[in-house]
């Protein structure tokens, strides 16, 4: 059953003003249980105000929103409930620290979950070692770290509440490739040995191709596709049209198809591309 | 949400009153502020109506705008109408029980006064609706441009306004989202207790704090990349200019406060 599910979910900013904006139009997704999907947009096409629906921080316009099949508006004192069980990391999460050592930014969660002291405890450590974040760290102030590992002390703040599905909106935004690639496959474990539903937004097709199985593609405030990764990469050109950038090396292939040498499956990470080119290779006895 | 304060917030518009220089709309303001508090008449109260009125009507700006810009000061007003009516003594007595007296004179000061700021807010909102706040710094800094004579910092201490008006938005936004950011981490902000809400405070002022202190700096070292040095030689891209409108509506002002000053010295 799908964990998370929005019917004709629309929401309009600043109703009844001239800066009357509409964010997300008439959107209807199911997204299933245990899933790692990649939302990506351009800029302005509704991805970050989608998202913050899914824990009602905002409530929409007109639609619904069901979390394991129930309407999350329906009891509006419940809505906290709603909180713990979709962890949202905003843009630029570091921004939001505030207490004065590492330990207690990430018992912050947990803490307003009212857990018991060695609950906390369990979870503060356990999901420092995940994202990375040595002992010693743990005891020092957020504001001595540096921004990677401020980020990561955000993101952890998040996870230490051990949501049933973890939201990151643009988790890897200015941070240089190195820190980039640590915090994806950090999320992508933590994906992997919790079986949480993960959904990644992100406005690189680059970041999500790697991880997420299947990709909702956000375009001027509707959905214009979600479908599993290999599905929505069979429509790179459509995609690139939009202004959104395709990886690399699924550009490399494009080129070789069109030059005659396609293959039969979709090409969108530099590990699949390699395996291919090796079989391709051997099939025609060059090494 | 935070984002609907109308406090100060640009409507933007093409009306008549938009297109007036904001330096002659500062000083039609003033006059119209001043209009309000020396008229000590009931006619002198319906001249400034009619004169918000006209701007209103000119301006073109919804009637609902204004309302909102009003609705804050509601609980002050009452608060002090409140005050005014069982405290002033004087003049005859409309009631009385225990200690508590009425006079009619509390019942008159107590209208004036409602009617009085109500009129206020409404005005200089039309000022702030009407003007972007960048013209409105500029046109103060040409206004009090002559005290530069007696070595006051005009310049400086108009780039201050502009770079605080500038950041208001910037800021809300930023609480907005900080407000957003917490409540996902299970902040209650809409909890009931007031120890509860006292809490909440915490973990959205001191983010607030450090990424306005961080604001501060940013742009203190980009100013100096561009090597920003103050008023000395600068020229404006926008140069104000005064038309008949402007002359023809501060006419208008002066005509409105003098007849205020006359039924004054009538009565």
């Amino acid at each position: 059953m799908a964990i998370l599910k929005t019917e004709e979910l629309t929401y309009v900013y600043s109703q009844g003003t001239p800066f009357e904006k509409t964010a997300v139009d008439h959107v209807s997704l199911e997204i299933e249980k245990g899933e790692f999907v990649g939302v990506i947009g351009h800029t302005g096409s509704g991805k970050s105000t989608l998202i913050q629906h899914f824990n009602g921080l905002l409530k929409p316009t007109s639609g619904k929103i069901y979390l394991d099949g129930e309407d999350i508006w329906a009891d509006k004192t419940k809505i906290r409930q709603v909180r713990f069980k979709v962890g949202l990391v905003f843009q630029y999460p570091e921004y939001q620290i505030f207490e004065d050592t590492v330990y207690k930014d990430i018992a912050f969660g947990p803490k307003n979950m009212k857990l018991s002291e060695n609950e906390i405890d369990g979870r503060v450590r356990r999901t420092a070692v995940s994202v990375g974040l040595t002992e010693d760290i743990l005891n020092k102030s957020p504001f001595e770290l540096s921004g990677g590992q401020k980020r990561r002390v955000a993101i952890a703040g998040v996870m230490a509440m051990e949501p049933e599905v973890l939201i990151l909106d643009e988790p890897t935004a200015g941070l240089d490739p190195k820190g980039r690639d640590m915090i994806l496959s950090q999320i992508s474990h933590y994906h992997k040995t919790t079986g949480c539903t993960v959904l990644l937004v992100s406005h690189s097709m680059e970041d999500v191709a790697k991880f997420a199985s299947k990709i909702l593609v956000m375009n001027d405030s509707k959905v214009f596709c979600y479908d599993k990764t290999a599905e929505v990469f069979k429509r790179t050109e459509e995609i690139s049209s939009m202004g959104l950038s395709v990886p690399q090396i699924a550009r490399v292939f494009n080129i070789l198809k069109n030059k005659g040498l396609s293959f039969d499956e979709e090409v969108y990470t530099v590990k699949y591309a390699k395996e291919l080119i090796i079989r391709e290779l051997k099939k025609r006895g060059k090494i | 949400m935070i984002k609907d304060i109308t406090l100060g917030q640009y409507f933007p518009g093409d009306s008549t009153v938009h297109r007036l220089d904001p330096r002659f709309k500062i000083v039609i303001s003033g006059i119209f502020i001043a209009m309000l508090f020396i008229g000590d008449h009931v006619i002198c109260l319906e001249i400034g109506a009619i004169f918000v009125a006209m701007a209103l009507i000119l301006s073109l700006i919804p009637i609902k705008m204004i309302i909102k810009s009003i609705r804050p000061i509601i609980p002050i007003l009452l608060f002090t109408s409140v005050f005014n009516l069982f405290f002033i003594s004087g003049g005859m007595p409309l009631f009385e029980w225990k200690f508590i007296k009425i006079t009619d004179a509390a019942v008159h000061t107590t209208i004036f006064m409602i009617v009085r700021i109500i009129l206020l807010i409404a005005g200089t909102s039309l000022l702030t609706y009407t003007t972007s706040p960048i013209a409105l710094t500029d046109a103060i800094e040409r206004l009090l441009s002559p005290l530069k004579k007696i070595k006051v910092p005009v310049h400086d201490l108009a780039m201050m306004m502009t770079i605080a008006l500038r950041f208001i938005p910037t800021l809300i936004e930023e609480t907005d989202k900080i407000i957003s950011a917490q409540k996902a981490r299970g902040v209650d902000l809409d909890g009931s207790k007031l120890m509860d809400k006292v809490k909440a405070i915490v973990p959205i002022i001191i983010p607030l704090f450090v990424s306005a202190v961080r604001r501060a700096s940013e742009l203190a070292t980009a100013m100096e990349c561009r090597c920003y040095r103050g008023g000395e030689g600068r020229t404006k891209m926008r140069q104000l200019k005064s038309s008949i409108a402007d002359y023809v509506s501060l006419g208008i002002a002066i005509l409105f406060m003098a007849s205020v000053i006359f039924i004054n010295v009538l009565n």
